[in-house]
């Protein structure tokens, strides 16, 4: 992944209406460095990750990708350096396995119908599952969707990956395949934010943790500083609920 | 004389009915199909431009829209194919001549595709939010997404409601008769009723009558066809499969995560 990029995120705030979801989030993210983000529900952590390829535009604040600012750039070239995996999948059901991956790649990166397939077989082989090209979505199960979903996300060549509880909605005996799969990306040197209720995935594969409460980052850094040595008292209370 | 007697040969006189049956064959039903499947092909293209308008987050877009589709959904259809058929005929005297054929199928594709826009509109809203989001996030603009994404699953939910739509354009394309067809343009109710009024005999409209149900019918039985199978036809997913891979890709030490 010789082409990742850093990532920083400078006092981002974010309202919906008059409920100020993001307060100021900072957040610095190494070139082919993983930072995971935890916390409790509706601290802002998924509308965090919304504002880095600003599927939500933030209302003050900034996001850098090697230290450039990408707010004024179009929106759609934007998401096309950044993958995102959600946790419902989101594969488009009407459609192959195979064409879920080839669509963007024909349509965007304008690759010819031979090159598309050819690239999609290579990233569903990557996941596993190249056996499943002409499979449609619907039967597969939740963890072969969710790696469908990452090369779907990676075929793009992104700069950044973004994961949104990745495996919040699958069965605990798939969860294992697609937290390895995003180890294996991590270890590849792909610059990676990933919200997470995964502690243990947090803890290993890290690099850096940020703990987000009430739509601020209260607390970041390494792994074994956050859950071996955690400062704020509410990161403490949050850990010793969740471990 | 047996009333009885007088009801059976009003409606059924067969000798009326066989005196109609070319007519009804070689003019009035292709012309019932032309001015149906021109208006529903029209109301259809219409209807997608609407529903989308009607979704679209301008202003200027969604309201028009929304007027447009009171209006035509609200008027009975014999009042707008009299509004449009001799309102517009001046217009259409310098494009076409004297013609009210096009004014008809101009008429009912108006009023199919403010009852189509709906249809198409529910069908769009009802696919989830979470699809758009993935597309845009895939880098596809909104209209591509909505092309390649949304559209095709929301048309395939409104499929039936959309063929319903189909059924009640055959029967209003009769309405067109208001406009004063040439003879060789009279659509099945028109020639029924021309037969029926020449003989004081109402065979000949009950013959039409036939013709709509022959038209109509089999497209009910595919409206419940297609949504049975949208329902139950697809094979069935049974216990999607355990995937043993899911363990194969696990790496040393990277395979956290029991801690839910």
């Amino acid at each position: 992944m010789s082409d990742s990029v850093s990532l920083s995120l400078r006092d981002v705030h974010l309202a919906f209406g008059r409920h100020q979801v993001l307060r100021g989030v900072d957040l610095d993210v190494a070139r082919g460095a993983t930072a995971c983000v935890i916390g409790p529900s509706g601290s802002g952590k998924s509308t965090l990750l919304r504002t880095v390829n600003r599927l939500l535009e933030p209302d003050r604040g900034d996001v850098l990708l090697d230290g450039r600012s990408v707010l004024r750039d179009d929106p759609d070239a934007l998401r096309q350096r950044v993958g995102m995996v959600f946790q419902q999948f989101n594969l488009f059901p009407h459609m192959s396995v195979l064409r879920n991956i080839t669509l963007a790649l024909r349509r965007i990166r304008k690759l010819g119908e031979d090159e598309a397939a050819a690239a999609a077989r290579e990233h569903l082989d990557r996941v596993g599952l190249a056996a499943k090209a002409d499979a449609r979505p619907a039967h597969l199960s939740g963890g072969q969707q969710q790696r469908v979903a990452i090369a779907r996300a990676l075929a793009m060549q992104p700069q950044v990956m973004l994961f949104d509880e990745a495996t919040s909605a699958l069965d605990p005996e798939l969860v294992k395949g697609v937290l390895a799969l995003m180890a294996d990306l991590s270890a590849q040197g792909m610059t990676m934010v990933v919200v997470t209720h995964e502690m243990g995935f947090a803890r290993e594969v890290a690099d850096t943790v940020a703990f987000m409460d009430a739509g601020v980052v209260l607390e970041a850094g390494p792994p074994a500083a956050i859950f071996e040595a955690a400062q704020h008292p509410r990161l403490r209370r949050f850990l010793s609920q969740v471990l | 004389m047996d009333p009885l007697r007088t009801l059976w040969e009003t409606f059924f006189d067969w000798e009326s009915m066989r005196e109609a049956l070319p007519e009804m064959i070689t003019v009035g039903l292709p012309n019932t199909l032309i001015l149906a499947v021109t208006a529903a092909l029209l109301g259809s293209a219409l209807g997608i431009v609407l529903a989308v308008a009607g979704i679209s987050r301008t202003r200027w877009l969604r309201w028009p829209a929304r007027v447009y589709t009171d209006v035509f959904r609200g008027l009975p259809a014999a009042a707008t194919i009299l509004l449009i058929g001799v309102g517009l005929a001046p217009l259409g005297m310098q494009v076409w001549g004297p013609n009210p054929y096009p004014l008809g199928i101009l008429a009912l594709s108006l009023i199919a595709s403010a009852y189509i826009g709906e249809i198409f509109r529910s069908g769009i809203q009802s696919v989830e939010a979470t699809q758009l989001e993935a597309a845009r996030a895939l880098g596809f603009s909104w209209g591509e997404a909505m092309r390649r994404v949304i559209i095709p699953q929301g048309i395939r939910r409104i499929l039936p409601a959309w063929v319903n739509q189909l059924i009640a354009l055959i029967k209003d394309s009769s309405l067109v008769y208001f406009l004063g067809l040439l003879a060789s343009q009279r659509e099945l109710f028109r020639i029924g009723q021309d037969y029926a009024a020449n003989t004081g005999n109402q065979s000949a409209l009950l013959l039409a009558g036939l013709f709509y149900l022959a038209l109509t019918v089999p497209l009910t039985h595919v409206v419940n066809w297609i949504d049975g199978r949208l329902r139950h036809g697809r094979p069935a997913t049974g216990p999607a499969d355990d995937d043993p891979d899911d363990l194969d890709l696990a790496l040393p030490g990277a395979a956290g995560g029991n801690q839910r």
